[in-house]
């Protein structure tokens, strides 16, 4: 048998199967089909690009927590992805927007509740309590499996170049201003320093708590950083607004 | 002479590049790596200076070749590296699995579950498969397209390259240098490198396809066509970053929120879809017909089974994002995508296991053959499993909890595992010229402990998410919620501990692996007992399939 | 087109002249590979694995 047949040469898998160039682009076009379909319309979509009363860009503070919560894998075990169900919304509240992680790069919605959902987190326990639970979690709650981060407190926070993190995320489309640019290390010290002056902190970057957060005046830690990031999860929008609900009312299907 | 020099100034400048970085570094891991980077330099360098052949170690015990034998260096390092890797991985699955169970194993902070569990995930697919599938790769496209391995200067670069990101993000995890996206936490620096070596990979890969003797390109080099494509649009669309310094590991994702939940799902559930199954198909395309002896049972199927395949995986992302705040249409889209994956999954599977028809006999005689097939048969449950996940229903209950764990675990462990041992047995053999392996029964004994780790692995994690996912919604008659947090975590325990104990089980029988495979290498054979008492039947074992006359 | 009208106009789409064109196009592809011309072929292609040698060219 030969298969160099006329006929052979006619159909059309049989040429795909001999020039490998032909191959690869036809794969590649097929593969990316569904990727352009459900990706792309999501960067016009109203809900997924609408701004909600409330959302603000975190503080040099709060993302540097951010940045330590990213450090720490914290999303292999905690979601921050309420869902509308009546069982979450009761244990961990009012369900997710997609606005509030609008400025969150990267996303850490999470995917495993080894421990508890955090979207809402912030303000539900005192920032004691915080820092006892993550030198030594069991001493709070004993069936915990989570890991110890006592070392936080003890290492100072590195917030020499916090500038150029806020000119990263300005770049990738967080509106952070100029100004908020220039005046980042001062906010950080002004958030969680008590002998600093906040200054124009709350103007800023409206509902910012300014306070010691690791209960250690002396040093301003990562513990610092940390907390106040868990402090603010899930209060800058108020959900039961007229506003966040209207917005709410769109995202239909939940 | 000249390119002697040229390629030492390299070495030299990189060497510099390094040392520089590492020293002006902003932050501690970033210079970890770079210093990394500089002792990957020098050991260049010195090979290029003193001539070593760097094959000279990989080509141990192995028999005199000739000049017209296949380029199989780089795929005797890999097989090398795939065992390494794979124990490494496994030891660092049952470190976090027991450290589930007992949390003082937690050791801050370089040792906390959330820093090595990315270790672990990294270390069994990209280290662990992606050597398997680099090996396995340059080894069929040379037997498929009987030419020799094309440009075998870059197809080292991509082995000992490959491998030095494996290190970098390993290290890097550790040291908390992690973007925290699932599947895809290396850094922007290493993530580059990868793209580097991703892309030196394709090139071999499709300029030995090009120089092939044989007109047809045969299904197996499709799938691993598909797998390099596909990953390396994924990987790149996925980690677009924005550095905060060239001189810092620290980046941040161009996209953020649901936009970034949807990118980074699409490329998590694809690099499934085309590292875990598509490249590990290719192995099944080439590896289940030569050791069974017969052609794969329809090839019109295996062209089917391959455009299906690869059209419908990548629309199955936003499965993992079930009643979230990602749109409800792209939802449904993922859920029916997923449902629809089925079929071309089990295709591919009844594709695999009626390859064997005739030869069933050899389940019984033959322990290569017996772990293909269950790796197949493993297969078709996660890929029945997974849409059954993937139904919005199911998923309300299934989804943050073990249940996830174990589903991802039973096609971890059972199909690309299994497939990756029976690859390795067969490989190890023929690549070092000896007559067969060490022992047979030693692959029996890997075999049925790697199946019974994963049943108490598969189980205990069913119940696991089960129990975590009604307790979480359970509702008493007074109306409140029932179960605090800290008490389902309470309840988890005794499944925590049978989940570690199967992962013991399967870790000894790649342990066993090693040994079998290493004094295979060796060039010794154990004097053992056939495995089966009544002899093998020859009548019962027909030939290969009536072929049409010639 | 609004918004409104374009996912209007898709859906009405998807659920009738769309879907049989894609139903259509879906078992022509998923045929053509068994129709008779090709048995030769492939079975030359699937056995082609078998006629080489181990190691060498």
């Amino acid at each position: 048998m030969t298969d160099n047949t006329p006929k052979d040469l006619l159909s059309g898998h049989a040429r795909l199967e001999r020039n490998v160039t032909l191959l690869g682009a036809v794969a590649l076009v097929v593969v990316a089909i569904g990727g352009i379909v459900e990706i792309a319309p999501l960067f016009w979509i109203d809900n997924t690009i609408e701004k909600v009363e409330g959302m603000r860009p975190y503080t040099p503070l709060e993302q540097a927590g951010r940045d330590i919560y990213v450090r720490e894998g914290c999303y292999t075990c905690h979601s921050q992805m309420i869902r509308p169900f009546r069982d979450e919304v009761e244990r961990y509240g009012h369900y997710s927007l997609a606005a509030e992680s609008m400025y969150d790069h990267p996303f850490q919605w999470g995917s495993k509740r080894t421990g508890p959902d955090l979207a809402r987190v912030g303000g539900r326990y005192s920032d004691a309590w915080h820092v006892q639970h993550l030198a030594n979690p069991q001493s709070v709650v004993p069936e915990s499996v989570m890991p110890q981060y006592g070392f936080l407190s003890e290492t100072p926070l590195e917030f020499e170049y916090v500038g150029d993190h806020l000119t990263a995320l300005s770049r990738v489309g967080v509106p952070y201003t100029d100004e908020q640019i220039e005046q980042a290390r001062q906010d950080v010290l002004g958030q969680a320093d008590p002998g600093t002056p906040a200054g124009d902190l709350a103007t800023r970057y409206p509902g910012a708590q300014a306070r010691d957060f690791d209960g250690n005046p002396d040093l301003i830690s990562e513990m610092d950083a940390l907390v106040a990031y868990l402090q603010v999860l899930g209060t800058m929008v108020d959900v039961d607004a007229a506003a966040a609900q209207e917005d709410l009312a769109r995202e239909t299907g939940r | 002479m000249e390119s002697l020099t040229t390629r030492a100034g390299m070495w030299f400048a990189l060497l510099v590049i390094a040392l520089v970085a590492a020293a002006l570094g902003h932050d501690f891991g970033f210079s970890a790596q770079m210093t990394i980077v500089a002792v990957a330099a020098v050991v260049g360098l010195w090979w290029t200076l003193t001539g070593s052949k760097i094959d000279a170690l990989g080509n141990w015990r192995r028999p005199v070749g000739s000049e017209t034998d296949y380029d199989d260096d780089p795929v005797r390092w890999g097989v090398i590296a795939t065992l390494f890797w794979g124990i490494a991985g496994l030891a660092a699955g049952l470190f976090i699995a027991l450290q589930l169970a007992f949390p003082q194993l937690n050791f801050e902070p370089y040792l906390n579950f959330g820093r090595v569990r990315p270790l672990h995930t990294s270390a069994v697919i990209f280290a662990f498969g992606g050597n398997a599938l680099i090996a396995s790769s340059f080894y069929v496209v040379q037997r498929t397209c009987r030419a020799r391995l094309a440009l075998p200067g870059l197809a080292r670069f991509v082995f000992w390259g490959y491998q030095l990101f494996i290190v970098l993000a390993a290290v890097g995890y550790l040291l908390g240098v992690t973007q925290s996206k699932e599947y895809a936490e290396p850094e922007w620096h290493v993530d580059w490198w990868l793209t580097i070596v991703w892309v030196a990979y394709l090139v071999v890969f499709v300029a030995t396809i090009i120089k092939r003797k044989e007109p047809h390109i045969y299904v197996a080099n499709w799938f691993y066509l598909a797998f390099i494509l596909t990953v390396a649009m994924l990987h790149v669309v996925n980690n677009l970053d924005m550095p905060v310094s060239v001189l810092g590991s620290r980046s941040y994702p161009l996209f953020g929120g649901v936009q970034g939940a949807l990118v980074q799902w699409w490329y998590g559930h694809n690099a499934v879809g085309f590292f875990l199954t598509a490249g590990f198909l290719a192995m099944m395309y080439y590896f289940v017909p030569k050791q069974a002896e017969r052609p794969i049972f329809s090839y019109r199927l295996s062209i089917i089974h391959f455009w299906s395949l690869i059209f419908l995986y990548i629309w199955a992302g936003p499965h993992h994002l079930h009643y979230t705040a990602l749109p409800d249409w792209a939802q449904t889209l993922g859920m029916v995508f997923s449902i629809m994956l089925w079929m071309p999954s089990w295709g591919g599977m009844i594709n695999g296991l009626l390859t064997l028809n005739g030869a069933w006999d050899k389940i019984r005689t033959d322990p290569i053959i017996r772990m293909m097939v269950w790796a197949l048969a493993f297969y078709g449950m996660s890929t029945f499993e997974g849409p059954m996940l993937s139904i919005k229903w199911v998923n309300s209950m299934s989804h943050y909890t073990d249940w996830t764990i174990g589903h991802v675990h039973s096609g971890a462990l059972g199909w690309n595992g299994m497939i990756t041992f029976a690859v390795l047995y067969y490989l190890a053999p023929r690549l070092w010229g000896r007559e067969r392996l060490y022992s047979l029964r030693m692959v029996n004994w890997h075999f049925w402990l790697a199946t019974i780790g994963i049943v108490f692995y598969a189980a205990s994690l069913w119940v696991a998410g089960m129990m975590q996912g009604y307790m979480w919604r359970e509702y008493g008659a007074d109306g409140y919620l029932v179960n605090s947090f800290a008490e389902t975590v309470a309840a988890m325990w005794p499944m925590y501990v049978a989940r570690a104990f199967g992962g013991l089980l399967y870790l000894a029988g790649a342990i066993i692996m090693v040994v079998n495979i290493w004094l295979t290498i060796a060039g010794k054979q154990r004097d053992e007992k056939p495995l089966t008492s009544p002899a093998y039947n020859p009548a019962a074992d027909r030939p290969l399939v009536s072929q049409p006359a010639a | 087109m609004s918004w409104h009208s374009t996912y209007e106009f898709l859906r009405h789409m998807a659920d009738s002249w769309g879907l049989l064109a894609m139903t259509l196009v879906f078992l022509t592809l998923a045929l053509w590979p068994f129709r008779p011309g090709a048995r030769e072929h492939n079975n030359r292609a699937a056995t082609m694995i078998f006629e080489d040698r181990e190691n060498g060219q």
